[in-house]
């Protein structure tokens, strides 16, 4: 009674989540990539992109819920096909939030930034690390990775706040760059998010490795 | 496929069809022959007399076989009495209570081999622990004989026709928590009831024809007897006496009685088939 | 809810075959307790040890202990009519007897020592209208149970295992021989029959256990490799086998 196909189906799902996450993660890192450089053009290209993204969320939906209804998944298979369903619906949502990097950075234009960033690409490349992490604790099966994962949302928000404060600092100082640096508040503060959906994505893991709920770090935002 | 084959194939079948056919018609045209002569010389010979009326003095025209019919009658009833209550509990002690037990084989290895045994054989046997000791031929002693000839008919096919119900009936009926001799009398009984009485019905059958074994036996009697302990007449006896006697009207009272017997024998077996064709039909 | 049947260090021979090893269990009271695992995983043997329909063998040998309502069954001596007559059976075909439908319930009733015959009507009646046949039967009463489908025959049975008025239920895998429409019907009724009796259940589908059951056990080689709620088993499984079982990695 070993089921071959409908393995191989719940293996390509998470085959195509993983893909999923490469796609969002490449979102995220091009969006700061021409937010830092000014490439309207590159950004532009981003915000159509996320399109792509969001119609491979909802084929992995599907193949989700098509399995569910034919193969009456059990266990450790059902988890599976419920974290998936969860992750998705995260790893769109951090696609979305890279978009709305890149929307900012148009709406900045080609003009220069308020300051030089230095903060938020940290913060960035640990919000991505994050999520990279997730997902190969996802694939590995890692609960404790991922439990791990879930802490260092502590120090992304704590970069958050440092951006935060500095912007506004910058802003009392000089209330003519106020709709600029607000445009940078509002990047910081979409990597903060993704930095929360990863956390997401990391309790789905821990759910489907150990089949127990467990509520992990909450952010504070 | 290359046709030639096709054709090689179609001649086999027609000529093995076509042999099977020919034996086939080779058996039935002999019974269709004995049906045919028992028939017309049978059925003229009978009569209002032939059914009423004790046998003439011997060469003498008239008279009927009443007796032998009576005798008939008589051992025939008495024999399934004996034989098939005793034969129904052998059978069902071979099918629910000693499978395979070494007496349960024992019982079943002897049955099968009295079914083929002569029935001359089972007369001589009934001669010597009947006749013998109580000094003469009777009535009794016919219907003992019958009886054994009976038996193992009887037990065989109540023990096949018992097994035909399912175990799962059996178990289902003692996991209601019935003991075992109401799940035999109540359940397997009922399943098996119309295949015993085709089983019995096909032995009365059996022993209604039987000639040989009541010569050492009933042996014959030329006058009404209903008691157990003397003589009686039956067809077929009447039938071995008459056939061999110097009168035409022996012969055609044999040819009567044959008639008759042959009749019953075949109403009996007929009932017996239509019982059976209701149950796998319905 | 207690515990109906606890079940210790149960050992079973078929002959010189050890085909049960050192199997514990509970089962709850008023509960539905499905025994799932592979062929030959001995799930069936062990529903067979509950009712002794072993002892109908020869050969079969029993050790340890099953503790009825307090009582070991594995007693010599102890009442097998008794015992089977609180602790009832359904067969995985349904075995209608070669009677009508009346009479076989009747069987059930007689059984019971119940042998008014115009209490048996009423009593028919409510039997018939546990296992929810009444409305498909009331007009055909005195026809042959065997004229019934095969949904109907395995309701029959169950009206009639509840007419002896048993405390437990056993069934062997009630559903294999039936279309999807007449096993939810018989699905249904076992969640109706769980509020009076304790019912114990073999089945190969496993979603079937999961839809029915409140506990479930994990046979394999004999052995029971997992015992508990169903609702772990079938979403959280702690052994690994059970879980490569139910998710169909092998089996």
């Amino acid at each position: 009674m070993t089921r071959e196909a409908y393995h191989k189906s719940l293996r390509e799902a998470q085959d195509e989540l993983m893909r999923l996450s490469e796609m969002a993660g490449a979102a995220l890192k091009a969006s700061m990539e021409a937010l830092r450089k000014r490439d309207v053009e590159a950004s532009r290209r981003i915000v159509r992109n996320d399109a792509l993204v969001n119609k491979k969320r909802f084929e992995i939906e599907e193949r989700c819920i098509y399995l569910i209804a034919t193969q009456q998944p059990m266990a450790v298979d059902l988890r599976t096909l419920a974290a998936i369903i969860n992750i998705v619906t995260d790893l769109e949502r951090i696609g979305d939030h890279a978009e709305g990097i890149a929307r900012i950075s148009i709406s900045i234009g080609d003009g220069p930034l308020v300051k030089p960033l230095v903060d938020m690409p940290v913060m960035a490349d640990k919000a991505l690390s994050m999520l990279q992490r997730c997902m190969k604790a996802f694939m590995e099966r890692d609960a404790g990775t991922a439990r791990r994962i879930c802490d260092e949302d502590d120090a992304v928000d704590a970069l958050y706040d440092a951006i935060y404060d500095e912007l506004i600092h910058l802003m009392i100082e000089d209330p003519r760059i106020i709709k600029d640096a607000t445009y940078l508040i509002w990047a910081a503060h979409n990597i903060e998010r993704i930095a929360d959906r990863a956390t997401n994505i990391a309790e789905r893991v821990v759910y489907m490795v150990t089949g127990k709920m467990e509520e992990m770090n909450v952010s504070k935002y | 496929m290359p046709n030639f084959l096709y054709t090689r194939r179609k001649i086999t079948n027609y000529a093995a069809l076509g042999a099977s056919l020919l034996s086939a018609a080779f058996g039935v045209a002999f019974l269709v022959w004995i049906l045919k002569d028992v028939l017309v010389m049978g059925a003229g010979a009978l009569s209002p007399a032939f059914f009423t009326e004790l046998p003439a003095p011997p060469g003498e025209a008239g008279g009927g076989l009443a007796n032998a019919i009576g005798g008939t009658l008589l051992l025939t009833v008495i024999a399934t009495a004996i034989g098939v209550p005793s034969g129904i509990l052998a059978g069902t002690y071979l099918s629910e209570y000693g499978r395979g037990s070494r007496l349960a084989s024992a019982v079943r290895f002897i049955a099968d081999i009295l079914v083929s045994a002569p029935s001359i054989v089972i007369g001589i046997f009934v001669y010597a622990i009947i006749v013998r000791p109580s000094g003469g031929f009777s009535a009794i002693a016919g219907a003992v004989a019958l009886a054994i000839i009976m038996l193992p008919v009887v037990i065989r096919t109540a023990e096949e026709v018992l097994k035909l119900v399912p175990d799962a009936t059996r178990e289902a009926a003692l996991a209601l928590g019935a003991p075992h001799w109401k799940v035999t009398v109540f359940v397997v009984y009922r399943g098996a009831a119309r295949g015993i009485t085709t089983g019995v019905m096909l032995a009365v059958a059996r022993v209604s024809g039987e000639t040989a074994p009541l010569l050492f036996t009933s042996f014959n009697n030329s006058f009404w007897n209903w008691k157990l302990n003397e003589p009686v007449s039956t067809l077929t006896v009447a039938i071995f006496n008459y056939a061999m006697g110097p009168y035409d009207d022996w012969h055609a009272k044999a040819w009567g009685a044959a008639f008759l017997i042959t009749a019953a024998v075949l109403f009996v077996t007929v009932t017996a088939r239509l019982v059976v064709g209701r149950r796998h039909g319905g | 809810m207690g515990e109906k049947i606890t079940i210790k260090r149960l050992n079973f021979f078929y002959g010189p075959k050890h085909a049960l090893k050192n199997v514990n269990l509970a089962v709850g009271d008023r509960e539905i307790t499905a025994l799932i695992g592979p062929s030959g995983c001995g799930k069936t043997t062990f529903l067979r040890c509950l009712n002794r329909m072993h002892d109908l063998y020869p050969g079969n040998r029993y050790e340890g202990e099953i503790i009825l309502d307090g009582a070991d069954i594995l007693l010599p001596g102890l009442d097998l009519i008794k015992l089977r007559s609180k602790v009832g059976m359904v067969f995985q075909k349904p075995t209608p007897f070669p009677m009508s439908i009346f009479d076989n319930i009747a069987f059930g009733l007689k059984l019971n020592g119940r042998r008014d015959r115009r209490d048996a009507a009423a009593r028919v009646e409510a039997a018939l209208k546990v296992s929810a046949l009444w409305d498909e039967t009331k007009d055909r009463l005195h026809e042959p149970a065997l004229a019934l489908s095969g949904g109907q025959q395995q309701r029959l049975c169950i009206a009639r295992a509840i007419a002896v008025e048993p405390e437990v239920i056993l069934m062997d895998e009630p559903c294999s021989a039936l279309d999807p429409v007449a096993t939810a019907k018989i699905e249904d009724l076992m969640s109706e029959l769980k509020r009076n009796y304790t019912v114990v259940i073999v089945t190969h589908n496993m979603q079937q256990a999961a839809r029915v059951s409140d506990r479930t056990g994990f046979f394999m080689m004999g052995e029971v490799m997992e015992f508990g709620p169903t609702r772990k088993i079938f979403t959280a499984p702690a052994n690994k086998l059970t879980e490569d079982y139910i998710t169909g990695r092998f089996g």
